[in-house]
C-alpha cells in the first residue's frame, strides 16, 4: 500500500496501462513535456517516448478525431481534455462519431478511446474551468461515463477504462486532485470493483445519499455531521454514471426509504433527475418521501467569488437530508 | 469574381489564368482531353495498356449504372434517399484504382465508385440509404471505412489512422498510406482544417482527396473559398495539386504519385479533383432552384465516360462489341442491385439494442428485456 494523491494515482494507473499494453497511447494538450496542467501525465513522455505520449496541436476536435482513427488502427488512446469547458469543440467527434462507430459497423469495430476530463469547480478558476458536463455524455448512447472520487478508485478505474472495448468518458474531480488515499499497486485489477458498479462508501439506515466525483467527500462529511444529530446516512459513490448501477441504488433506497442525490452540475436535466425518476419507477412503494436533489443552480457556473454559493456544501446537503424527513 | 471554364477564379481586372487574390497561376493536371485526346504531362507519366484503359472504362460505366439504379430505387420508394455520384465517376475510379491493397480509404457518403474499386459489393451500400443499417460493412475487409455523413469528420479519423501506420512502422519502402475523401463544402469545416494541421505537423501518410464538384447543396464554391482549394495546402505546409476530376487517367496518375509519396514517408498531400456534380445533391434536392441549366450543359461536354470512349474509339482500341458487352454487364449489375434491394430484409426489432456497446451494458440489457416482454405480450394477436 502506498499513500498517493488522486493526481499521482491517475499517473500511476496510466503508467501501468502504458506498461501493460504497447497499444496504449496518451494524447492531449501539454501532456508531454509539461506533464499536464494538473501533472497527471507527469514523466510519462520521458519514459514512453513522444510516439506514445503525444503533445497534440491545440484543437480538441482534432484530439478526439485522430484518437478515433488511431483506435481504428488498433490503438487504445487515452485523451486528455484540459478542462471540462473545453470539451465542446470535440462534442461532434464524441457524440456523432466515437459513440456511434460501433453500431455503424454492426459490431465489427471497437473504438476503445478513453477521454479524461478534469471537471467541477471549487478552485477559484475563470470561466469554462469549473463545469460539470457529465449529463450530456450520460445522455449519449454508446458511451460509458464514469467519475472517480478518490485515489484508490482512480488507480483502478483509469486502467479499467483503458481496457474497456467501449469508449469511456472519465471525469476527474479537479478540486480533489491533491486529496490522498491508499493505493495498492500490486493489487490484481481483475479483483477490483467492476467499472459499472457503485460503491457504498458509508453504511446507513435512515436515508440514502447518492453522489459522485468531487461531491463524495462533501457527502461523507455531511453524513458524519448528520450522525451527530442521530441520523444514519448511507453514502453511495455512483462511480458509473452510464450505465447507472440501479441494483445498488435501489437496494439501498428500498431499505432506507429516503434518498438525496447530490452533484455539482445544474439540477435541471442533470443526473439527479434521471436517478430520481428511476427510483420513483422502481422503489415507489418503499419511499417515505420524495427523492430530493441538491446541486448547482440552473445558471451558468458563476464567477469564482460566488462559487461557494453554487457548489453544494456540507450544509446544503444536510439541509436536503433534513427535508426528506419533513416533506 | 468569376470562375471560368477551367476553373480558375479571376477577380475583375486580373490577367486571365491567374487566381485573383493570390495572383498565382492555376494549373490543372490533365492527361485526357474531353475530346478523348491523350496528352502527356512531364510530372505525371502514365503508361497503361489498352486493356487497363478498357478496365477503367468498364469501371466508370458500371459505377454509373449502380448510381442510376439506386436513383430509380429511391424514386420507387425502395430507398429513403440516395446521394448520386453522377459526373464524379472519373475522380472516384481514378483515385480508387490508384490505391494498393493495403492502403486505407475513408469515404464520405457519395464514394460509391471508390467502394466499387475497393471490391465492396455495391448492394451493401444500399443498407444505409434503405434504412436497414447505418453502414454495416467490415471496413477492414476491403480497407474501406464506413460512410461518414457529418461533413468532414472522417478527415480526422483518416489522419489518426495514418498516425497509427507511422506507429506501426509501416511507412517507407513497401509502406501503407491513407486516402480520405471530402468535398468543396467540407473545406470550410474546422475538422478538415484541424486534419490538415495534424497531418502536417506529424507528417502523416495521408492523401486528402477533395472532389470539388462546385456545389455544396445550393452553395457555390465562392461561398467556401476565395482561392483555388488546392492552394490551401501551402498554408498548412504540404503540397497541393489540382487535377481534372473528369479525367480518369489524370486522377489515377496524380493519386498514384501522392499515395506513393505518402507511403514513402514524404507526408500528406492535397489533391483537388476539379469536377462537377451533374445530378442533385441527393434525391431530395432540386438543383433547378439554384443553378442554371447552361452550366450543366457545359459540363456534360466534359463527361468523364464519354472522353474515355472517344479515346478508345479514336485509337481503334475498342470495337462496338466491347462497348455493347460493357453495357450488357452494366444492365446485369443494375438488375442484381435492384434484386438485392428488394430482397433486403428489415432488421429484427430487438436488434436495435445490439452493437451499441462492445461489452455487456446493464441499462440496455434491462431495456431489451422490457421491450421483448412488451412485444411478446402481443403474441397470438394479429400482427400489427
Amino acid at each position: 500500500m502506498t499513500v498517493m494523491t488522486l493526481s499521482k494515482a491517475l499517473n500511476a494507473g496510466l503508467r501501468k496501462a502504458l506498461e501493460d499494453d504497447p497499444k496504449v497511447l496518451v494524447m492531449g494538450e501539454d501532456v508531454g513535456k509539461l506533464g499536464g496542467v494538473f501533472r497527471v501525465t507527469d514523466g510519462l513522455q520521458k519514459d514512453f517516448g513522444e510516439d506514445r505520449v503525444v503533445d497534440t496541436p491545440l484543437a480538441e476536435s482534432g484530439i478526439i478525431g485522430t484518437a478515433i482513427g488511431l483506435a481504428l488502427r488498433g490503438y487504445r488512446p487515452v485523451c486528455e481534455i484540459q478542462f471540462d469547458g473545453f470539451v465542446f469543440p470535440a462534442f461532434n467527434q464524441i457524440v456523432s462519431q466515437l459513440a456511434k462507430m460501433r453500431l455503424r459497423s454492426l459490431g465489427q469495430l471497437i473504438v476503445p478511446v478513453t477521454i479524461r476530463i478534469p471537471c467541477g469547480g471549487g478552485i477559484g478558476a475563470v470561466e469554462h474551468h469549473s463545469e460539470s458536463p457529465e449529463a450530456l455524455f450520460a445522455h449519449t448512447a454508446g458511451l460509458r461515463v464514469v467519475a472517480c472520487a478518490n485515489s484508490t478508485d482512480a488507480y483502478a478505474m483509469i486502467q479499467q477504462s483503458v481496457r474497456s472495448d467501449d469508449p469511456v468518458i472519465f471525469f476527474e474531480p479537479k478540486r480533489r486532485y491533491w486529496d490522498k488515499a491508499e493505493v495498492d499497486p500490486a493489487a490484481d485489477l481483475a479483483a477490483a470493483l467492476p467499472l459499472d458498479r457503485a460503491r457504498v462508501v458509508l453504511d446507513g439506515t435512515d436515508v440514502t445519499l447518492l453522489c459522485y466525483g468531487p461531491m463524495v467527500r462533501t457527502c461523507v462529511e455531511s453524513a458524519v455531521a448528520a450522525r451527530a444529530d442521530g441520523r444514519s446516512v448511507e453514502v453511495i459513490d455512483l462511480r458509473s454514471l452510464s450505465p447507472l448501477d440501479m441494483e445498488t441504488i435501489c437496494g439501498s433506497v428500498q431499505r432506507t426509504g429516503r434518498c438525496v442525490v447530490a452533484h455539482e452540475a445544474a439540477i435541471t436535466g442533470g443526473l439527479g433527475a434521471e436517478i430520481a425518476a428511476r427510483i420513483t419507477e422502481e422503489c415507489f412503494y418503499q419511499l417515505e418521501s420524495p427523492v430530493l436533489r441538491v446541486g448547482g443552480f440552473s445558471t451558468p457556473y458563476p464567477p469564482s467569488r460566488l462559487e461557494d454559493h453554487y457548489l453544494p456544501d456540507l450544509d446544503r446537503v444536510l439541509d436536503a437530508v433534513d427535508r426528506t424527513f419533513t416533506v | 469574381m468569376t470562375v471560368n471554364a477551367d476553373g480558375a477564379v479571376t477577380a475583375p481586372g486580373a490577367p486571365a489564368g491567374l487566381d485573383g487574390p493570390t495572383g498565382r497561376r492555376t494549373e490543372t493536371i490533365q492527361l485526357l482531353t474531353p475530346e478523348g485526346e491523350r496528352i502527356e504531362h512531364p510530372d505525371y507519366p502514365l503508361d497503361l495498356t489498352t486493356g487497363e484503359v478498357k478496365d477503367l472504362y468498364r469501371d466508370l460505366v458500371l459505377v454509373r449504372r449502380i448510381d442510376t439504379e439506386a436513383i430509380a430505387l429511391q424514386r420507387q420508394g425502395e430507398l429513403g434517399i440516395w446521394a448520386s455520384l453522377l459526373g464524379q465517376e472519373a475522380a472516384q475510379v481514378g483515385s480508387g484504382r490508384a490505391l494498393g491493397p493495403r492502403d486505407m480509404a475513408f469515404p464520405t457518403y457519395r464514394e460509391h465508385g471508390v467502394a466499387w474499386c475497393r471490391g465492396l459489393d455495391p448492394t451493401r451500400l444500399l443498407e444505409l440509404f434503405r434504412g436497414v443499417s447505418n453502414g454495416g460493412w467490415d471496413p477492414a475487409a476491403h480497407k474501406f471505412h464506413l460512410y461518414t455523413i457529418v461533413i468532414g469528420s472522417q478527415t480526422l479519423h483518416a489522419t489518426g489512422y495514418a498516425m497509427g501506420i507511422q506507429r506501426d512502422g509501416a511507412v517507407g519502402e513497401d509502406g501503407e498510406a491513407v486516402i480520405v475523401y471530402f468535398g468543396d463544402g467540407a473545406t470550410s469545416q474546422g475538422d478538415v482544417n484541424e486534419a490538415f494541421v495534424w497531418a502536417s505537423v506529424f507528417n502523416a501518410p495521408v492523401v486528402f482527396f477533395c472532389q470539388n464538384n462546385q456545389w455544396a447543396i445550393s452553395e457555390p464554391l465562392e461561398r467556401q473559398s476565395r482561392i483555388p482549394l488546392y492552394q490551401r495546402a501551402s498554408g498548412f505546409g504540404f503540397p497541393g495539386v489540382r487535377v481534372d476530376g473528369n479525367d480518369v487517367l489524370a486522377c489515377l496518375a496524380v493519386t498514384r504519385k501522392a499515395m506513393q509519396a505518402a507511403r514513402e514517408g514524404q507526408g500528406p498531400m492535397l489533391i483537388e479533383a476539379f469536377t462537377y456534380r451533374m445530378g442533385a445533391h441527393t434525391t431530395t434536392d432540386d438543383p433547378t432552384r439554384y443553378r442554371l441549366a447552361s452550366e450543366l450543359e457545359a459540363w456534360k461536354l466534359k463527361d468523364p465516360i464519354e472522353r474515355v470512349k472517344a479515346y478508345l474509339v479514336r485509337t481503334g482500341s475498342a470495337d462496338a462489341a466491347f462497348f455493347e458487352g460493357v453495357d450488357a454487364e452494366a444492365d446485369q449489375l443494375g438488375g442484381r442491385v435492384r434484386q438485392a434491394c428488394l430482397e433486403m430484409p428489415d432488421p429484427e426489432p430487438l436488434s436495435i439494442f445490439e452493437n451499441v456497446y462492445a461489452e455487456p451494458n446493464t441499462l440496455l440489457d434491462a431495456e431489451r428485456e422490457q421491450y421483448a416482454a412488451y412485444l411478446d405480450s402481443f403474441e397470438g394477436e394479429e400482427a400489427r
